[in-house]
């Protein structure tokens, strides 16, 4: 059997095929046109290569943070050095990576084109959103030039407004000015969504990127701009001690609590929904198979999505919320916990009778599943209020989130760049190499990782510059693991640059995948589409796709 | 290849150090690792359930063997499977989780009561018998002991791993925590919520001992004055006695007995008087006016301590009559020599 039958991707002739003439890289030249542009994809690739930087910056955070944790004593910096790593990998990565990370960079490409449209609804607001995401993202980076910030990245008061005098308010100004990048993003994606679909492309046909994409805008516009009154109400009690946190003024720290939790929870899903999209797209097209119950997952986005806003106080189980909110914001939790099983199982029998083969792309979704399920169910361990109490605020929290957030999303988020990317760039890169880069990650994620469990259920805690010595060798692995996953990551960052020059030439549909975004030219013209696409067909829908390209043959022949 | 004997032997011994897996020294131990366990029972069967999904079908379904997929739309009846099953387990887990927090959370009322007051970075443990310790708690086994904690600035987190329970010191209320240490030996106090520089230099130790032995050990670490007695002093030296005198004519109402008393109050709330309550009514009276007195009471705010606040309400909780304060105002206003101590106010 010869190899090509072992994958579909299916290159035009090299000897013949060229990049296309006119697209959106090349239609208008110099920076200033690539600075002014209101075209979505040239802001997408604004968003990637910014959000690249961050990537990269939280991450040499993290690997600071490992480095020091080799040992138990506190030897490598200072304590305070130490809690301004851990604080900036958090805010960096958080705000200026996580959040934006899907929507900015593969939903501003993909959405237009998905739904049949030239471009947003807003392109100048989709231009403002980069400004204010770098306006934002230049606070963090003058916070950490000037000397750094130590709050962690939860701003806790009475800490961060009345015991550190480091440049808390630049910060916290950076984190709420990129809300407002988040906010019209999603507001964006809302409109857009609604008013823009082409004729024929109803709701029920809409990839399941769309319907994810739409359920983290919503959490977008509704939740960033507590966020944003939070993070005034610190800066004024810092400033002039305006006492709304201040027990000895009358005021409640716990309200800070509250309000920071009302956004960061559902936070956490405007991170992962978007990477859940990312999942089904990937998972049908290398399966050739219409996702296992597409209004079963659709749903589920929206159910996490409204579920995602009451189940903030599991974050304060220990902190003296009253018992019966503590049972009823447990048992949100588990409900919420419901629709992400339901889409783990969609997706694996999205598998059963497809015809599946095993591209970068699938390698990365098939971690994000196994990864995931861990981070889900370890979720559910914290969801339970007797054991929270013993996991809350150790390494098992942080194991937790990572499983989530790096295990789940960052995954989804290289299988949507490993996936899309011939569709953005006009070429692959090397397969050998990024199957190598896919398998390197999940080892190294694992290794890192699957010890602090471990660590979490004996207690040690979270934020820690010192630690017993009966811990280092856990913590000896996780950083072994670290410097895998260090690799894992640098890995596409090279070949991926490589591919830009070298790569070969991708086609229009190297996937042969049945998007709208496939059916047209790679990369794509400024305005998308020549002639407005009527949609006649479901989402996934492989015959289709085989039809017309059956058809296609005909005509040229 | 050859290892040096030495790094040989070091290696053994550093790998032998590791922990694994916690002590369980409290009764809650076990509970809570019980539901551990449960917890990991399902989250293994369920990876495994979804890894033998994907790498089962990944096999069959290869483009291989499989060159054209079969669509099919959904299955109600398999969604309906795993939506109700991981609801159903999800909820089993919500009520034990629930059980284990009202059995960690809610003390037994024998509880002897230690004060817990965390500041940036360390913990003061003070025992209602006058001991104090920085850093360490001394308690017995076979007793529960009950936890009343306050921070004096910023949110602390205290917790003991081998005991499986922690709670938030929060700054402006007391939380409460309790346990009952089973075996006798040192264990880690950690503060677990980011609290500044010296974060992770804010632990402890707990010492757990025999009951001989605790007695032993609260009879030579005693500072000879008990809290309450620290309290009375403190009572006489604010000038508290001067309103609070117990006579029918005084400004300040009765508080003899009213520890854990219903009150009623000018704004026609009812209260009951706890530990929490009596230190709000120190630093924020106005707010706490007894219904027929009228809001004379200065505030407090900044200028007792939190150990003095916990002096003041252990004098408080255990004052029963009148009789002493009525002494200790008639000292303070005659130039009489203080009467020797008849009877010690029990600890």
């Amino acid at each position: 059997m010869s190899a090509t039958s072992y994958t579909i991707v299916n290159l035009p002739d090299q000897r013949t095929a060229t990049i296309p003439k006119r697209n959106y890289l090349n239609n208008e030249d110099g920076l200033l046109s690539w600075l002014f542009t209101g075209d979505h994809k040239r802001i997408a690739i604004l968003y990637l290569i910014s959000i690249t930087f961050f990537f990269f910056i939280g991450g040499a955070f993290a690997g600071l943070i490992r480095l020091e944790l080799l040992t138990p004593q506190p030897d490598l910096v200072a304590s305070d050095t130490y809690n301004k790593f851990f604080s900036m990998h958090g805010i960096v990565m958080i705000f200026l990576f996580l959040v934006p990370s899907v929507p900015a960079t593969l939903g501003n490409f993909l959405i237009p084109i998905m739904i049949g449209a030239k471009d947003l609804a807003f392109p100048k607001v989709n231009l403002l959103s980069w400004y204010l995401y770098w306006i934002g993202g230049l606070f963090t980076l003058a916070a950490l030039v000037l000397g750094g910030v130590d709050t962690g990245w939860t701003f806790t008061t009475p800490l961060s407004t009345h015991y550190l005098n480091t440049h808390v308010v630049t910060a916290a100004t950076g984190v709420f000015i990129i809300g407002f990048s988040s906010i019209f993003t999603g507001l964006n994606f809302i409109v857009t969504l609604h008013r823009m679909r082409a004729p024929g492309m109803t709701w029920f046909r809409l990839p399941l990127f769309c319907w994810s994409n739409y359920a983290a805008s919503i959490l977008m516009v509704l939740g960033t701009p507590v966020l944003a009154i939070t993070l005034v109400l610190v800066a004024l009690e810092r400033l002039v001690g305006i006492g709304v946190f201040d027990p000895t003024k009358g005021g409640d720290p716990l309200l800070f609590q509250h309000l920071f939790w009302f956004y960061s929870h559902p936070a956490v899903y405007i991170m992962i929904l978007p990477g859940m999209g990312v999942i089904s797209e990937v998972i049908s097209t290398f399966s050739r198979k219409r996702v296992f119950g597409y209004t079963a997952v659709a749903f589920s986005s929206v159910a996490i999505a409204l579920f995602g806003f009451f189940v903030w106080a599991h974050h304060m189980f220990i902190m003296g919320v009253s018992n019966y909110s503590a049972l009823v914001f447990s048992l949100l939790t588990m409900l919420v916990a419901v629709p992400s099983a339901i889409k783990i199982f969609n997706w694996a029998f999205t598998l059963q009778k497809g015809s599946i083969t095993f591209e970068t792309p699938m390698l990365y979704a098939f971690g994000f599943l196994g990864l995931f399920t861990i981070g889900g169910m370890t979720g559910v361990f914290l969801g339970a209020l007797g054991m929270d109490i013993h996991l809350t605020e150790t390494y098992f929290i942080v194991a937790h989130f990572h499983f989530v957030m790096v295990g789940g999303m960052l995954m989804a988020f290289l299988a949507g760049i490993h996936f899309w990317w011939p569709k953005m760039t006009g070429r692959m890169y090397p397969e050998s190499l990024s199957k190598l880069a896919a398998v390197t990650t999940f080892i190294g994620f694992n290794l890192t990782f699957l010890p602090q469990f471990i660590l979490g259920y004996l207690g040690m805690p979270r934020r820690y510059h010192a630690y017993p010595p009966e811990f280092q060798v856990l913590n000896v692995l996780s950083t072994a693991g670290a410097t895998v996953l260090g690799v894992g990551y640098m890995l596409p960052l090279l070949y991926l640059g490589w591919s830009l020059k070298y790569g070969a030439i991708a086609g229009n549909n190297p996937w042969q995948a049945t998007g709208l975004e496939w059916q047209i030219q790679s990369p794509p013209l400024t305005e998308n589409f020549i002639e407005t696409p009527i949609v006649d067909h479901e989402a996934y829908d492989y015959e289709w796709l085989a039809h017309k390209t059956a058809q296609e043959v005909t005509t040229v022949g | 290849m050859h290892i040096s004997p030495v790094l040989w032997q070091f290696l053994v011994k550093w790998l032998n150090a590791s922990a694994l897996f916690p002590r369980e020294a409290s009764t809650i131990a076990p509970y809570a690792d019980a539901l551990y366990f449960f917890l990991l029972l399902i989250t293994v069967i369920g990876l495994v359930l979804v890894g033998a999904l994907v790498f089962g079908f990944s096999i069959r379904y290869r483009k291989e063997k499989h060159p054209v997929a079969i669509q099919v739309e959904g299955s109600t009846l398999l969604e309906a499977t795993w939506t109700i099953i991981p609801l159903a387990l999800f909820l089993i887990v919500f009520v034990w989780g629930a059980l284990l927090y009202f059995r960690i959370y809610n003390p037994p009322t024998n509880a002897m009561n230690i004060y817990v007051v965390g500041k940036q970075w360390m913990w003061k443990a003070e025992h209602p018998g006058g001991q104090h310790e920085i850093n360490a708690l001394h308690v017995p086994t076979g007793r529960p002991v009950q936890l009343t904690m306050i921070s004096q600035d910023v949110f602390h987190s205290f917790s003991i791993p081998d005991f499986r329970v922690k709670r938030e010191v929060i700054p402006g209320r007391y939380s409460t925590v309790w346990f009952q240490a089973t075996t006798p030996g040192t264990y880690h106090i950690f503060c677990t919520q980011y609290c500044g520089t010296n974060h992770s230099a804010m632990i402890g130790e707990v010492t757990v001992l025999s009951p001989d032995d605790y007695d032993k050990w609260t009879q030579e670490s005693t500072s000879g004055m008990s809290l309450a007695q620290n309290g009375e002093r403190l009572f006489a030296s604010m000038g508290c006695n001067a309103c609070h005198s117990g006579s029918a004519a005084a400004r300040g109402p009765n508080l003899a007995g009213v520890y854990g008393s219903k009150l009623q109050l000018t704004n026609g709330s009812q209260v009951l008087v706890n530990d929490a309550y009596l230190r709000d009514a120190i630093l924020n009276p106005s707010q706490h006016i007894t219904a027929g007195y009228a809001p004379i009471m200065p505030t407090y705010q900044g200028q007792i301590s939190e150990d003095g606040l916990i002096d003041l309400v252990e004098y408080i909780k255990a004052m029963q009559s009148n009789y002493r304060v009525q002494q200790t105002l008639t000292t303070s206003t005659s130039n009489q020599a203080a009467p020797t101590t008849p009877g010690v106010v029990k600890p």
